[in-house]
C-alpha cells in the first residue's frame, strides 16, 4: 500500500507533488535546522572565539531575509496547490481506454457495497475492475461517516448520507491493491478493509458474466439486511434487480442505517464487531 | 429516582477500567486521610483551595494539567501496545474499549493538559511580567479553574461509571448522534467540555483584560515581554473561538437530548455543518495553545542568550498576524470532503501563509542565539530541541496543506505523526520549558539540572522514535484509529513506535524524579535572590516565590527588558533611600469557585444520567453561589504598611548581598 508506488495516474501524480513539495521545503528546512545547532554551538557560553554581541537586536537586511524566505517558499507553494487542486479534483475526468465504468460505492455499517449499475451486479467488500479504464465512482453511505480510500490508485473522499461524492480514478496496472475506509466510523471499522482486484479488460466481461449468474439478488429486502451492523468475513455477491438502488440509498427513499441495538442503560451495548476474531 | 443510572453502568466485566479506577479510588482516599490527618485541610482550604491569588491559581492548573498528561499518557502506552500486538489478532483491548481510549487520549491531552497547562503559565506569569498585583478578575478566574477541573473529573469518572465516547476526540456526527451512539459516552464527553469549555473562556477574558487594562507604568504595549505579546494573541482567539465549540456542541446535545435535528442524517440534519463549525473552533484550538508556547521559548531564547529578543517588533506583528489568519484556514481538516478545486486551493494557500510569520518566528530565535553567550540551561535545551522539531513538524503541516498531497494522507498515520509532532514538539516541549524555567520563580527554588537533562533526552529522543515511524506507515496507507490490521509492512514500525512510547515514559519517569529529588535538595537549591536565570522582565524583580501582592511598588518601566535594565543601573537603584511603604489592599479569597465547580459537577453528571431532580439542584446551587458572591460587601482586605516594608526589605537584602558578592554590576 505504499503510497510512493502509485498503480494508477491519480495516485501517481499525487504522489509526485507530494515529492515535489518535501523537496522544495527541504531545501529551506535543513539549512534551518544546520542553522539553529551550529548556532547554538559555536555562540555557546564557554566558547572562546565567539564575539558576544549583545546589542545585535534589529537588522533591517536580516529582517527582509527571514520574511522573505518563507514567503518565497509559500508563494511557490501555493501554485504547485492551485493547480494540483484543479488537474487533480477527485470530480474531475480521468480518461482511460475503453468505456468508462460506473461504480456507485455504499458505506455500510462496517463494509462496503460496490454497485456496478450498467453490469447490473454488486459485491462486498470486493471491488474489481478492468485495467486502463475511467472508472466513475459515485458515493453515499448508509449511515455513519466514512471515507473512500485505495491509497495506491490516489485520491480518497467521503461518503455521507443523503449525499453523493464523486471520484475518478484509473487502475493501470493488473494486480490486487487494498482499500479502506479512512474516517472512524465505529466498532467494526478496520474490518472495512476491501480487496481490489485489477483485471485485464478481457477478463472483466467474463468475471461480470460470472457474477451475474450470482444465486443471491440484491434487493431492498437483502440491502435492509446488510445494513444491520456486522462484519462481513466474506466476499459476497450479488445480482442487481434495481439499477436504481443507489439513488434509493442516496435519496433516502430507504431509511439510514438503524444502528446498534441497545441491551442496556449505560449504553454499552453488545456489537457485532466484538466476535471480529 | 437515578435516570439511566443502574449497576449496569459498573464495568464489572472489563478489568483494566475497573483495576484502574480502584487504583485512582485509593490514592485519592490515602491522599484525602493524610491531609485530614495531618490537620494540612485547613491550610489547604484557605491557602490553595479558596485562593484568588493568580500565582496559586497558576500553579492548580499545572498540576491538574500533569495529573492528567499521566492519564492521558496512560492511554498512550494502550494504545501503542494494541497497535503493536494487533497484527492479524484482536490484540488485547476489545474495540469498544479501544475506541474510548482513543476518544479520550485526545480530549483529556488537548483540553485538560495543554490548555491547562498553558492557561496555568500565563495565569503565573503575566501579572507578573506587566508589574501588577493581580489579573483583572480574580474571583472569576479561580471559577475558570474550578470548572476547568469539573470537566476533568467528569472525563475521568466515566471510566468507572458508564463509558467514554467512543466517536473519536471531536465526536463528529452522526457517529455520536443517538441513533449510532445512544450510550453515555458522548454526553460525559459533550457535558465535561461544555462545562470546562466555560471555565477556559472565563480563563480567556480575564487574561485579555489583564493584559488590555493592567499594565504597570510606562509598559506600554510595544514594551510587554513577547510572552504577554502570545498571551494577549492567544486569549483573543480564546474568546473569538470558545462560543463556537460551545454552541456546537449545544447543537448536538439538543439533537441528543430533546430530538432536535442539526446534525443527523434526517430531517435536513447536515453532518458537514458540524464538521466546519467544529473546525472553526479547532483550528483556533491549535494556536491558542502553540502561540503561549512560542511565547515561552521567545523568553527563554533571550534569557539564555544574554540578549534582547531579535526582531522584537516583527516578532509581535508575526504573532497578531497568526492570531488572525488561523481563523481563515478551518477547511483544511476536510478538503476530501468534496469541496471544488477553488476552495480547497484558497484554504491550503491560506494554511501555507501561517507558515510564513511560523517562520519568521524561528528566524528571528535563530538571530537572538547569534552573537549571544548561549547557557544550554534545561529550559534553553527544550527550546533547542523544540526549533529542530517544529521545523519537522512545519514541513509536514504545509504539505498536508497541498490540497493533492492531503488527498492522499488524510486521516492517515501521517497526520497523526504531523500534529503529534507539532503539539509535542511545539506545545509540550514549551510547556516543560516553562516549567523549568519559571518552577523557582512559583516555588522559591530550582529543580534539578540533572534530572531535567535526562528528561530532555529521553523525551526528545522517545518523540522521534515513536512519531517518525508512523509519518512512515502513513506512507504506507495506514489509517488511523485501527484498533487491528492485516497488513505484514506496518508492523514492524509499530513496534518500533512502541518502543519509542517506552523511552517517552521513562521522559515522564525522569520529570517526576526530578521534581522529588528537587524538593529534597531544596535548601540546596533556594533562589534568594528572585532572580536564578539571570532574567530580563519584570517577574525576575520580585522574590521567588514573590509575596502575595507581588510588588511592594509598581515598577517604572523604561523600555524594553525592564528588569535588565533596571539591573545595569542595580546599585544606584539598591543604595537609593528607602521609598515610604504604603498599605495594599488585595482581593479576599472565596470559596465561590470551588463551590461553583461543585454544583457544576452535580449538574453535569446528572444531565449525563438523566437524573432530572439533581440538575435542578445543581443548577440552583450553581446560581445561588454567584448571586451570593454578587452580593458581598467587603471584597478586599488591606496588607499594612509594616508588612510591606518587612517582606520587601528582606528581598532588597537579598539582592544587595548578590550584587556586594558579584562585585557590582
Amino acid at each position: 500500500m505504499n503510497l510512493l508506488d502509485p498503480q494508477g495516474p491519480v495516485a501517481a501524480a499525487n504522489a509526485t507533488i507530494l515529492v515535489d513539495s518535501v523537496f522544495i521545503m527541504l531545501v529551506i528546512v535543513v539549512p534551518t535546522i544546520i542553522a539553529i545547532l551550529a548556532f547554538a554551538w559555536w555562540f555557546r557560553a564557554s566558547s572562546q572565539q565567539a564575539r558576544y554581541q549583545p546589542n545585535f537586536v534589529y537588522s533591517g537586511r536580516v529582517e527582509m531575509v527571514v520574511w522573505s524566505i518563507p514567503a518565497l517558499t509559500v508563494i511557490l507553494l501555493g501554485g504547485v496547490a492551485w493547480i494540483g487542486s484543479h488537474k487533480l479534483d477527485p470530480a474531475a475526468p480521468v480518461p482511460g481506454t475503453g468505456a468508462p465504468i460506473r461504480i456507485q460505492a455504499v458505506s455500510l455499517d462496517w463494509k462496503w457495497l460496490f454497485i456496478y449499475p450498467d453490469q447490473r451486479i454488486a459485491t462486498v467488500n470486493t471491488l474489481t475492475v478492468p485495467a486502463g479504464a475511467e472508472l466513475k465512482f459515485q458515493l453515499t453511505s448508509s449511515s455513519v461517516m466514512n471515507v473512500f480510500y485505495i491509497p495506491q490508485l490516489g485520491s480518497m473522499i467521503y461518503t455521507m448520507n443523503g449525499m453523493v461524492t464523486k471520484l475518478n480514478l484509473r487502475a493501470d496496472n493488473e494486480g490486487k491493491l487494498l482499500g479502506l475506509s479512512a474516517h472512524f466510523s465505529g466498532d467494526g471499522f478496520p474490518d472495512m478493509m476491501f480487496d481490489v482486484n485489477v483485471v485485464s479488460p478481457v477478463a472483466f466481461p467474463d468475471w461480470v458474466a460470472a457474477t451475474a449468474r450470482s444465486d443471491s439478488v440484491l434487493d431492498q429486502e437483502t440491502y435492509t439486511k446488510l445494513m444491520e451492523q456486522s462484519v462481513e468475513k466474506g466476499r459476497p455477491t450479488y445480482r442487481l434487480e434495481d439499477p436504481r438502488l443507489f439513488d434509493l440509498i442516496a435519496t433516502q427513499h430507504i431509511p439510514p442505517g438503524p444502528g446498534p441495538q441497545i441491551s442496556s442503560n449505560a449504553g454499552r451495548q453488545g456489537s457485532g464487531a466484538q466476535d471480529a476474531r | 429516582m437515578l435516570g439511566k443510572l443502574d449497576w449496569s453502568a459498573i464495568p464489572f466485566g472489563q478489568p483494566i477500567p475497573l483495576v484502574a479506577g480502584a487504583v485512582v479510588l485509593v490514592a485519592i482516599l490515602a491522599v484525602l486521610a493524610w491531609v485530614v490527618i495531618r490537620g494540612h485541610l485547613p491550610y489547604l482550604w484557605s491557602e490553595w483551595i479558596t485562593s484568588v491569588d493568580h500565582k496559586r491559581i497558576g500553579v492548580m492548573y499545572i498540576l491538574l494539567a500533569s495529573v492528567m498528561l499521566l492519564r492521558g499518557g496512560s492511554d498512550a502506552i494502550m494504545m501503542r501496545i494494541q497497535q503493536a500486538i494487533a497484527y492479524q489478532s484482536a490484540g488485547y483491548l476489545p474495540p469498544e474499549h479501544y475506541n474510548q481510549i482513543f476518544s479520550a487520549h485526545g480530549t483529556i491531552m488537548i483540553f485538560f493538559v495543554a490548555m491547562p497547562f498553558v492557561i496555568g503559565l500565563m495565569n503565573l506569569v503575566v501579572p507578573l511580567q506587566l508589574g501588577v498585583r493581580d489579573v483583572a478578575f480574580p474571583t472569576l478566574n479561580s471559577v475558570g479553574f474550578w470548572l476547568t477541573a469539573t470537566g476533568a473529573l467528569l472525563v475521568n469518572l466515566s471510566l468507572v461509571i458508564g463509558e467514554f465516547a467512543r466517536t473519536g476526540w471531536l465526536a463528529f456526527p452522526p457517529l455520536s448522534g443517538l441513533t449510532y451512539s445512544p450510550g453515555v459516552g458522548v454526553d460525559y464527553y459533550a457535558w465535561a467540555l461544555q462545562i470546562s469549555g466555560v471555565g477556559t473562556l472565563v480563563a480567556g477574558i480575564n487574561l485579555v483584560t489583564t493584559v488590555l487594562k493592567l499594565r504597570t507604568k510606562g509598559m506600554s504595549y510595544l514594551r510587554m515581554p513577547m510572552f504577554c505579546w502570545t498571551t494577549l494573541a492567544s486569549n483573543l482567539l480564546i474568546v473569538a473561538a470558545f462560543p463556537i465549540l460551545t454552541a456546537t456542541l449545544a447543537m448536538l446535545l439538543l439533537d441528543r437530548y430533546l430530538g432536535f435535528h442539526f446534525f443527523t442524517n434526517e430531517a435536513g440534519g447536515n453532518v458537514m455543518m458540524f464538521m466546519n463549525l467544529i473546525w472553526a473552533w479547532g483550528h483556533p484550538e491549535v494556536y491558542i495553545l502553540v502561540l503561549p508556547a512560542f511565547g515561552i521559548y521567545s523568553e527563554v531564547v533571550s534569557t539564555f542568550s544574554g540578549k534582547p529578543l531579535f526582531g522584537y517588533r516583527s516578532m509581535v506583528l508575526a504573532t497578531m498576524a497568526i492570531c488572525v489568519v488561523s481563523f481563515m484556514v478551518w477547511l483544511h481538516h476536510f478538503f476530501t470532503m468534496g469541496a471544488g478545486p477553488d476552495v480547497n486551493a484558497i484554504f491550503g494557500i491560506a494554511s501555507m501563509i501561517i507558515a510564513i510569520p511560523t517562520g519568521v518566528k524561528i528566524y528571528n530565535w535563530l538571530f537572538t542565539m547569534y552573537g549571544g553567550r548561549i547557557r544550554f540551561a534545561t529550559p534553553m535545551l527544550w527550546s533547542i530541541g523544540f526549533m529542530v522539531t517544529f521545523i519537522i513538524g512545519g514541513l509536514t503541516g504545509v504539505l498536508l496543506a497541498v490540497p493533492p498531497a492531503d488527498f492522499q494522507l488524510h486521516n492517515s498515520m501521517f497526520l497523526v505523526a504531523h500534529f503529534h509532532n507539532v503539539i509535542i514538539g511545539g506545545v509540550l516541549f514549551g510547556a516543560f520549558a516553562g516549567f523549568e524555567y519559571w518552577f523557582p520563580k512559583a516555588f522559591g527554588f530550582r529543580l534539578s539540572e540533572r534530572w531535567g537533562k535526562v528528561a530532555f533526552w529521553f523525551t526528545f529522543t522517545g518523540f522521534f522514535v515513536t512519531f517518525m515511524p508512523l509519518y512512515i506507515v502513513g506512507m504506507l496507507g495506514m489509517t488511523r484509529r485501527m484498533q487491528h490490521y492485516d497488513v505484514a509492512a506496518w508492523r514492524p514500525w509499530m513496534i518500533v513506535a512502541a518502543f519509542g512510547m517506552l523511552l517517552l515514559c521513562i521522559g515522564v519517569i525522569s520529570q517526576i524524579v526530578q521534581l522529588v529529588v528537587s524538593i529534597r535538595n531544596r535548601e540546596a537549591l533556594r533562589d534568594r535572590t528572585g532572580d536564578p536565570w539571570d532574567g530580563r522582565s519584570l517577574e525576575w524583580a520580585t522574590s521567588s516565590p514573590p509575596p502575595v501582592f507581588n510588588f511592594a511598588f509598581y515598577p517604572d518601566v523604561r523600555g524594553e527588558d525592564a528588569y535588565w535594565a533596571m539591573k545595569q543601573h542595580a546599585k544606584e537603584q539598591l543604595e537609593r533611600r528607602e521609598p515610604e511603604y504604603r498599605d495594599i489592599e488585595m482581593p479576599r479569597n472565596s470559596p465561590t469557585g470551588f463551590i461553583c465547580a461543585f454544583f457544576a459537577t452535580v449538574m453535569g453528571f446528572s444531565l449525563i444520567w438523566h437524573i432530572w431532580w439533581l440538575v435542578i439542584v445543581g443548577g440552583l446551587g450553581a446560581f445561588t453561589t454567584f448571586v451570593v458572591f454578587a452580593w458581598r460587601d467587603h471584597d478586599e482586605y488591606v496588607i499594612p504598611a509594616a508588612e510591606v516594608a518587612k517582606i520587601d526589605r528582606a528581598n532588597i537584602e537579598e539582592r544587595r548581598n548578590l550584587v556586594s558578592m558579584a562585585g557590582g554590576v
